[in-house]
């Protein structure tokens, strides 16, 4: 069957709001109140209200069984409803479903939201094995051996630099990129500065990877306003838009995988194919970095250097705003600033949108930024890890 | 109870297909899936092979033999547990862990040998172990 390639103008959905929720610890407000308060964020920011949403889109962060009741609390009427989870990208995936809606008619004024407080409810998020589905089909199977997220990223981490002779100081690069750009972030949770030699120090969690390998545990979230053209040019925020995206599972194959590959090699490439640009046209990229190793796993994957590379492309500074040659996570990341309720989708596409603005910060503003990607898996590997990827450019 | 392997022979129950597995490991035996269309062993076990769609899908009585694909544990566990991807002589790569040797004795491309551990659910879990030279 031939692959449908689809127009870039089908494509088109504009991001007119953007909101990080500030907060990193929020023991004292409700999941439901931090979704609305991004909601509110996002919609102040595009200039809207919550009476001209139509259309809503959230994952499985959102409370209850599934949207309707976060629906229901921000008393709005959306014609379009998307629940999509395929895990920490699903924010990815709501903006091109957005897209796609707002291009349909479907709807004309998208919110996206996502919010949780696994910090106040001491989650353990990659050293606890989640709890059980008993009817998944691998639950017979794998359940038992009880993984962690940290395990099974400690082991593409080890095959990594088995394959390819990847160093722990090249994963360490990439650490100390991101503190480089959390130090101006008043927001970023770990504000400190790190060296190679400070990661190196830290703590072995699961061999090879360290504590500093691994992204914080934050609660907050953040929302996004997507809407059509003509309604865009009408708001006061300065424009940016959707030209390419793309979202698969880069599933186990029936034991025949491949630990060191991400589905970054499959929604990169229909990302970069519907956007109609390249790799070297990026000049900000947003990687999800839940560990060090998935930030030069997806480099390779998306096609910014040959596989078995991304080790020599992130080391000596190459990712720092101003200094490296591609800037990523100019906010900090996951790995220092925040991964709210686990997720890092929404920050991703969020910093790009500051960045294709000119709304980053002054020390980390990559200078006359009009394309930039996102990117983000979601999952793990082994049962199968979806991916997203978004390709973004200034209006 | 552990609440994971409650949660494991609840998972075990609600696959039945899966009982000849459960049954031949408590007899110290590995079965896989083998496709009489494709001929090829599949992992995890589906009752159809995911490779070619067939659902002509046997169990076959495996080698029980592997090689270390990769591997890690918490240093934190007070278990030691090493959680490890192998890959069987049938061609698969399996999520086990490994018995025998703390974590830092593992290295890629080690000889593994199935062995099964008895889990208070009266399941028997397949687990690897290394193989011994054998004699010449």
């Amino acid at each position: 069957m031939a692959t449908v390639t689809r127009s870039r103008e089908a494509a088109l959905g504009w991001i007119v709001g953007a909101f990080e929720h500030p907060t990193r610890h929020a023991p004292d407000v409700s999941t439901a109140e931090l979704h609305r308060a991004c909601a509110a964020g996002a919609l102040t920011d595009a200039g809207l209200g919550f009476a001209d949403v139509d259309g809503y889109f959230g994952g499985r962060d959102v409370p209850g069984s599934n949207v309707s009741w976060l629906i229901d609390y921000l008393n709005i009427r959306p014609r379009f409803i998307d629940s999509t989870d395929t895990g920490g990208c699903s924010p990815l995936a709501h903006l091109m479903h957005a897209a796609d809606a707002l291009a349909s008619g479907r709807c004309s004024v998208a919110l996206i939201t996502l919010a949780g407080r696994p910090r106040s409810e001491g989650m353990r998020t990659g050293t606890a094995p989640r709890p059980g589905e008993p009817e998944r089909p691998d639950s017979p199977w794998e359940l038992p051996y009880g993984q962690t997220i940290t395990t099974l990223y400690a082991m593409m981490a080890a095959r990594h630099m088995h394959r390819f002779g990847t160093t722990a100081e090249q994963l360490a690069w990439v650490r100390v990129a991101m503190s480089q750009h959390a130090r101006h972030n008043p927001h970023a949770m770990y504000r400190e500065p790190v060296t190679v030699e400070q990661v190196l120090a830290s703590p072995l969690v699961a061999p090879p990877l360290r504590r500093l390998d691994c992204c914080v545990i934050s609660d907050g979230g953040g929302a996004l306003v997507v809407t059509r053209p003509e309604i865009a040019r009408g708001l006061r925020r300065p424009g940016v838009r959707l030209v390419g995206g793309g979202h698969t599972l880069h599933g186990s194959a029936g034991g025949y995988f491949e630990l060191t590959t991400s589905g970054a090699v499959v929604s990169g490439a229909q990302a970069f194919a519907e956007a109609g640009v390249k790799p070297r046209d990026i000049q900000y990229a947003s990687i999800y970095d839940n560990f060090t190793v998935m930030v030069l796993m997806q480099l390779e994957d998306l096609g910014f250097c040959a596989k078995g590379e991304g080790g020599r492309f992130v080391q000596d500074g190459q990712l720092i705003a101003g200094a490296g040659r591609l800037p990523v996570n100019t906010d900090g990341g996951g790995q220092c600033n925040n991964h709210p309720t686990n997720r890092g989708g929404i920050t991703k596409i969020i910093e790009a949108v500051r960045q294709l603005r000119g709304e980053a910060h002054p020390a980390v503003q990559v200078k006359d930024c009009a394309l930039a990607l996102a990117c983000g898996p979601g999952g793990s590997v082994s049962n199968g890890h979806s991916h997203a990827t978004v390709i973004l450019e200034r209006v | 109870m552990d609440t994971l392997l409650d949660m494991h022979r609840q998972a075990v129950l609600a696959h039945p297909s899966s009982q000849p597995f459960w049954d031949a490991a408590r007899e110290g035996r590995l079965l896989l899936p083998q496709c009489a269309a494709c001929g090829r062993h599949h992992w995890y076990p589906r009752t159809f092979c995911p490779l070619c769609h067939s659902s002509r899908v046997r169990w076959q009585l495996a080698s029980g033999r592997a090689r270390l694909h990769a591997c890690s544990g918490l240093l934190r566990d007070p278990a030691q547990t090493v959680l490890a991807f192998v890959e069987l002589d049938e061609g698969p790569l399996m999520l086990t862990h490994l018995v025998g040797r703390q974590l830092a004795g593992w290295q890629i491309g080690d000889e593994l040998q199935v062995s099964f551990r008895a889990l208070e659910t009266g399941l028997h879990l397949p687990v690897f172990r290394a193989r011994e030279t054998e004699a010449v």
